[in-house]
């Protein structure tokens, strides 16, 4: 039992991450202070949210690659409205930017429940698609820091208990997960589906459904963190969070989430999306240009996909094994 | 492809007693459909910009499609196959920083071309080696690769640019054989022949369909499976290494977001092209017409000066829609029928 404790993805990675800050603290100690750990958790807070509501779609056999445009395109249009109307209070733009983001979740969930189109293709159509409209509703204008009122930008930065709310907002959103997932019929059929749609079908399951509602969960969080992002960056434009969907993704894929469903934990999404953002921080601290940034997650993901294919490999009934050895 | 949503469906394909007629068949094929959109777009935008029938222009109108074009031949075979690779925009920006960093070495054309291919070709490799050899979805794989390739394109450029190329390589891209008929417009027409009878007429592209069809049942009637993916993977790389010689060739320049975004267009091309994207069905004609097609919209856009971001808005619509409409128009025949 110990030593099938000590397999588990998530050991693993916070084995990883802990070597990975002794790494670092060995040479700049400065990089493990609370404060910084605090800073650098606040500024993977985006990430860890996003990764949670990607973990359920990919969970259901699915992928959101419009999560990133999602984010960008409510950020732009609850920038705007502030822009308009500056006197609208905060939890009206909090609704506003979550109904938008599930509403563009929505689109992604039904065009794959009712009209079946496999995830990848819609996703990446309406990744474009969510681009293109921030350009035609902003035609390629920034929206800059003065012209967002003064509350609109401190929300996310407000510090409470020695956090910040966006800091506290991933904290919640991570203690949602855990009770959704292990807590509710909406977790359990997220497994269901993704470990086995014809036996979920037979238990009553509605595959398409719960997909469905895993892209509304996901395009939700998404509308979230877009409000959030362009508030403490306190600038909105087309290309925000560009390519921010792979490192979703990878987070995802680091934390053991397999791509082929069913399988991952809400801590497994927690701490890769953690051990990205350590690696993200900490490159500037180690004198490693930021253009590493990229191959470095690249690998990742491929190390990760390997490592997830070799530990959860089935030992399921295999016809031809041999055959397929001898080649 | 193992996000593949639509397993559920229970029924297993259905076999016609009698196959219709070559003629009929073609009649209601997806191939006549979109040489229809091909014409009417071309009479729409000869209506809408009198400057759309000039010869030259037109010439250059095939620049928006060539390149693209000459990776979805081999992206189409992949996709058939069942498999699929996000990575090849990424290996265009990895073969072109190399050629750009052998420039500065003082290479020749030759050595140019080579370092092209040969980059294109161990990316393809890379790619092929990680699916076929560990049992790994192509699609997270090469999600994970289209990052890595371009970040060593990042890291070695970072914000600087690859200049100098020689004047003669300069041909690939520029250069004209025939009066408007331009070098990439010949490589793209002998491409799409050499494709076709490929795919159409040779035992490997009849294996790249029974893959898609039923890996399981291919592996039983002594198709080396992993072997043909492999290859098909080499063969997507090599065709991006050559559409990077192309596209660097008609740049001039190197820098890392070469190509950026062009993933999406391949794939919208092939799967326009009625390719199945869960693999096993498809035809090289119909990515040509499908090429030819998105060609001319996107030069049609630019003619009316339609900005880059509205036409991607334009191809991703027309990514969801050609999947979504036939799927429409077949439940209501279902339903009419019941």
């Amino acid at each position: 039992m110990i030593q099938s404790f000590f397999k588990t993805r998530e050991v693993i990675l916070g084995v990883a991450i802990l070597v990975l800050l002794i790494a670092i603290a060995s040479r700049f100690p400065a990089f493990v202070a609370p404060r910084n750990l605090a800073n650098v958790f606040n500024d993977t807070a985006p990430l860890v949210i996003l990764a949670l509501g990607q973990m359920a779609v990919i969970l259901t056999r699915c992928i959101d690659l419009s999560v990133a445009a999602n984010l960008a395109l409510t950020g732009m249009i609850v920038a705007m409205l502030n822009t308009i109307m500056p006197g609208l209070p905060i939890p009206f733009i909090l609704v506003i930017a979550i109904a938008l983001g599930a509403l563009m979740g929505l689109a992604n969930g039904l065009l794959v429940w009712k009209l079946e189109i496999p995830p990848i293709v819609v996703t990446l159509g309406t990744m474009t698609v969510y681009r293109g409209i921030i350009f035609l509703i902003s035609n390629g204008a920034w929206i800059n820091a003065h012209e967002m009122s003064p509350s609109f930008k401190a929300f996310p930065r407000e510090v409470i208990l020695g956090l910040p709310v966006l800091s506290w907002i991933a904290i919640f959103v991570v203690i949602g997960f855990i009770v959704l997932i292990s807590r509710t019929p909406l977790g359990r059929a997220f497994y269901a589906v993704g470990g086995n749609p014809h036996a979920a079908v037979y238990t009553g399951i509605n595959v398409g459904q719960t997909q469905c509602a895993a892209f509304v969960l996901s395009g939700a969080l998404a509308g979230l963190t877009g409000y959030l992002w362009v508030a403490r960056y306190a600038v909105a434009y087309v290309d925000i969070a560009g390519g921010f969907e792979l490192e979703v993704v990878a987070a995802c894929v680091i934390g053991g989430i397999s791509i082929a469903g069913g399988i991952g934990s809400v801590g497994g999404a927690l701490l890769g999306a953690l051990f990205l953002g350590i690696v993200k921080n900490a490159l500037p601290v180690i004198n490693i240009s930021p253009f590493w940034q990229l191959a470095i997650s690249g690998s990742a993901i491929i190390i990760a996909v390997a490592f997830n294919a070799t530990s959860n490999r089935t030992k399921g009934r295999v016809i031809l094994k041999k055959a397929e050895h001898a080649q | 492809m193992s996000l593949a949503s639509s397993e559920i469906s229970t029924t297993g394909r259905q076999l016609p007693d009698r196959l219709k007629s070559p003629i009929q068949r073609f009649l209601a094929s997806w191939e006549l459909l979109l040489l229809g959109v091909a014409i009417a777009v071309f009479i729409l935008n000869s209506f809408a910009s009198p400057y759309f029938l000039d010869p030259w222009n037109l010439s250059d109108a095939t620049f928006n499609f060539t390149e693209k074009a000459l990776i979805a031949f081999a992206m189409a075979m992949l996709i058939i196959s069942g498999e699929i690779d996000l990575s090849v925009a990424s290996i265009i920006a990895l073969a072109s920083t190399a050629m750009g960093f052998a420039v500065q070495m003082g290479a020749e054309t030759p050595v140019l071309i080579l370092v092209g291919l040969g980059v294109g070709l161990a990316c393809g490799a890379f790619n092929g080696f990680l699916v076929t050899g560990f049992g790994l979805p192509s699609i997270v794989v090469t999600i994970g690769t289209m990052s890595l390739f371009r970040g060593i394109s990042y890291i070695v450029l970072g914000d600087k640019a690859y200049t100098g190329y020689p004047s003669d390589f300069a041909f690939f891209g520029q250069g004209y054989v025939w009066w408007v008929i331009s070098f990439e417009f010949l490589l793209f027409a002998f491409m799409a022949v050499l494709f076709a009878v490929v795919l159409h007429r040779t035992n490997f592209g009849r294996a790249a369909y029974v893959i898609g069809n039923n890996p399981v049942g291919a592996l039983f009637s002594g198709i080396r499976v992993p072997r043909v993916k492999f290859a098909l993977f080499l063969l997507t790389g090599l065709m991006s290494g050559v559409a990077a010689i192309c596209l660097t060739s008609r740049l001039g320049a190197t820098r890392p977001s070469i190509a950026f975004g062009w993933e999406l267009e391949v794939v919208t091309m092939v799967v326009l092209g009625g390719v199945n994207i869960l693999g096993g069905s498809g035809s090289i004609p119909g990515v040509v017409i499908a090429a030819f097609v998105m060609g001319m919209v996107t030069f049609g856009f630019g003619l009316l000066n339609v900005p880059g971001i509205v036409m991607s808005i334009f191809i991703g619509l027309l990514l969801i829609s050609v999947i979504a409409l036939p799927r429409i128009a077949h439940r209501i025949l279902a339903r009419r029928k019941v």
